[in-house]
């Protein structure tokens, strides 16, 4: 394994602090990142959370219009309670706080305890679900929170920057989240710093659909194709699941280790996928935002937009990862 | 039982998952996100850290020291988890510790476990080590057992609760996700739990 690190066990601290010099814009104490202008009286606070691993997720979307603070954990390891406490009680200006939660045990269950802890703030929790290669759910721990988190802490952050009460921003983090879906495929496994090794083994022959974003494995395994192929395959798992029409809000994310140039190639499938339902895509993004770690693959996320989540997408963001109108 | 068996029923179970926490950590790797030997082996030292510096009391405070530490410090499914179970425990704790009065918080400890991660027996998950562990330890209560063939028993079932999750279909947690895939793997909070038996009946047997 070669990796630029230090230490295995010092990776998240380093790169929090190399996060922190690059920006002068975002503050870093106790293993929380803030937006360095503090709370903001009147303003709901938006905060999100989970393992490491998948930057620019979460902490490089600290910022104007979008989240005030966020808690890495370990990496794939959500973030304790007690960073989450810190956060929200930091960020608080009076006017609550919202939690975006993407759908994990773990996350679920310390945010959970975070909400429980929390003294004297108002917290409203949003579970972003949006991957469907969890079809079972029934017998699963629920759709897993990937992509469209993205959407919903840039589209909820947005209307939180305009002074939205609390109860405003989470009923649209959650019309985000139900209006979003997302579908994962990858070339490679990746390999934590600490197991040194790939996390499954994958041929190089072969693919793995429906992967999440924590290296785990996926809910198939089939021969490697045509990136027009995957791109179908892909498509297709979201459309059958939120039919494909009107305006449409598409990223084609990189999980980590593929080059930019290959994600262009599978945008112009996935585009012209919804050009065939009959769908516009209105608005587009491509490129790294929801990794896992240098897992090579991308998923594909979609959101039927309206317009005002249109007028939402499009309001100023100034974040290290993401950045427009400002 | 007293404090300081409490306090090395800990020390004990550190130890045995940091010597299994690769194959911890590989089961996990097959069904999961690769993370569980490493998480509990860094809550435990924690756990060790935290009853070092204010050496407690009775056994019902060691319990909720290790059970808020695993809480407040190891993220990911298993601290709330394992947390909930010892602080559970600690709070339901009568004294003297007895078998029994150490076999009722135990239970409420699986049930604490169970509400808080909505799981039963038979979903591939810790519970299914700890409930039959319960289990056990409530017989041996009722049959007058002795307390180390007690826990012995209840390490017995927990392993035995562990190998049962191999054929198993997961209903919880990330490995869910993976459905039929998820069948043939030990589940990797089953195989913990069977160590944190192993490691009290360990001291209990040293302590005899």
């Amino acid at each position: 394994m070669k990796k630029l690190i230090n230490t295995a066990e010092s990776v998240v601290e380093d790169a929090l602090n190399g996060m922190a010099a690059a920006h002068p814009s975002l503050r870093v104490r106790d293993r929380v990142v803030y937006r360095a202008e503090g709370p903001l009286p009147g303003k709901v606070g938006v905060v999100s959370g989970g393992g490491s691993g998948h930057e620019p997720l979460h902490a490089g979307f600290v910022g104007y219009g979008m989240l005030d603070a966020a808690c890495p954990g370990e990496i794939f390891t959500s973030p304790v309670p007690d960073q989450i406490v810190e956060a929200t009680q930091a960020v608080d200006g009076g006017a609550g706080v919202l939690h975006i939660v993407k759908n994990y045990t773990g996350d679920v269950l310390n945010f959970e305890m975070a909400a429980e802890l929390v003294e004297d703030v108002e917290v409203a929790s949003v579970l972003v679900d949006d991957d469907v290669a969890v079809q079972d759910s029934l017998y699963t721990a629920g759709r897993r929170g990937t992509g469209a988190t993205l959407f919903v802490e840039k589209i909820a952050g947005a209307l939180a920057e305009e002074s939205a009460p609390l109860a405003e921003v989470a009923a649209v983090a959650r019309e985000v989240d139900e209006r979003s879906r997302s579908f994962g495929i990858a070339l490679t496994s990746c390999t934590t710093p600490a197991a040194g090794k790939p996390m499954f083994d994958l041929p190089a022959t072969d693919v793995e659909l429906g992967i999440g974003i924590h290296g785990e494995p996926g809910r198939a395994r089939v021969p490697m194709r045509p990136a027009r192929e995957l791109a179908v395959l892909a498509m297709e798992a979201i459309h059958a699941d939120l039919p494909l029409r009107d305006d449409l809000l598409v990223m084609v994310n990189g999980m980590g280790g593929t080059p930019l140039m290959e994600l262009y190639v599978v945008y112009a499938e996935v585009a012209a996928f919804a050009r065939g339902k009959g769908a516009r895509v209105t608005r587009s993004l491509v490129g790294n935002y929801v990794t896992s770690l240098d897992m090579q693959g991308f998923s594909v996320s979609v959101c039927r937009l309206d317009e005002r989540l249109t007028r939402l997408w499009d309001a100023p963001v100034e974040t290290p990862a993401l950045r427009w109108g400002r | 039982m007293d404090a300081s068996l409490c306090v090395a029923w800990f020390e004990e179970a550190a130890r045995l998952v940091h010597r299994d926490r690769d194959r911890l950590t590989r089961l996990d790797a097959e069904i999961g996100d690769g993370d569980h030997g490493t998480n509990l082996d860094r809550g435990l030292t924690e756990v060790r850290k935290a009853l070092a510096e204010s050496p407690p009391g009775s056994p019902a405070e060691v319990l909720t020291i290790a059970g808020t530490t695993l809480i407040r410090r190891v993220g990911g499914a298993s601290g709330p988890l394992y947390g909930s179970v010892f602080r559970q425990m600690g709070k339901a704790l009568q004294s003297p510790v007895t078998l029994a009065a150490f076999s009722a918080a135990f239970e409420e400890g699986v049930v604490a476990v169970e509400r808080l991660g909505k799981a039963a027996l038979g979903d591939k998950t810790m519970v299914d080590a700890l409930a039959p562990a319960s289990r056990a330890l409530a017989l041996a209560v009722r049959d007058g057992v002795g307390v180390r063939e007690a826990v012995e028993q209840a390490a017995r079932a927990a392993a035995e609760g562990a190998e049962a999750t191999i054929p198993m279909r997961a209903r919880k947690g990330r490995a869910s996700y993976l459905g039929e895939r998820s069948v043939g793997h030990m589940d990797p909070g089953a195989a913990s739990s069977a160590l944190f038996m192993e490691a009290l009946a360990t001291v209990a047997r040293e302590a005899a």
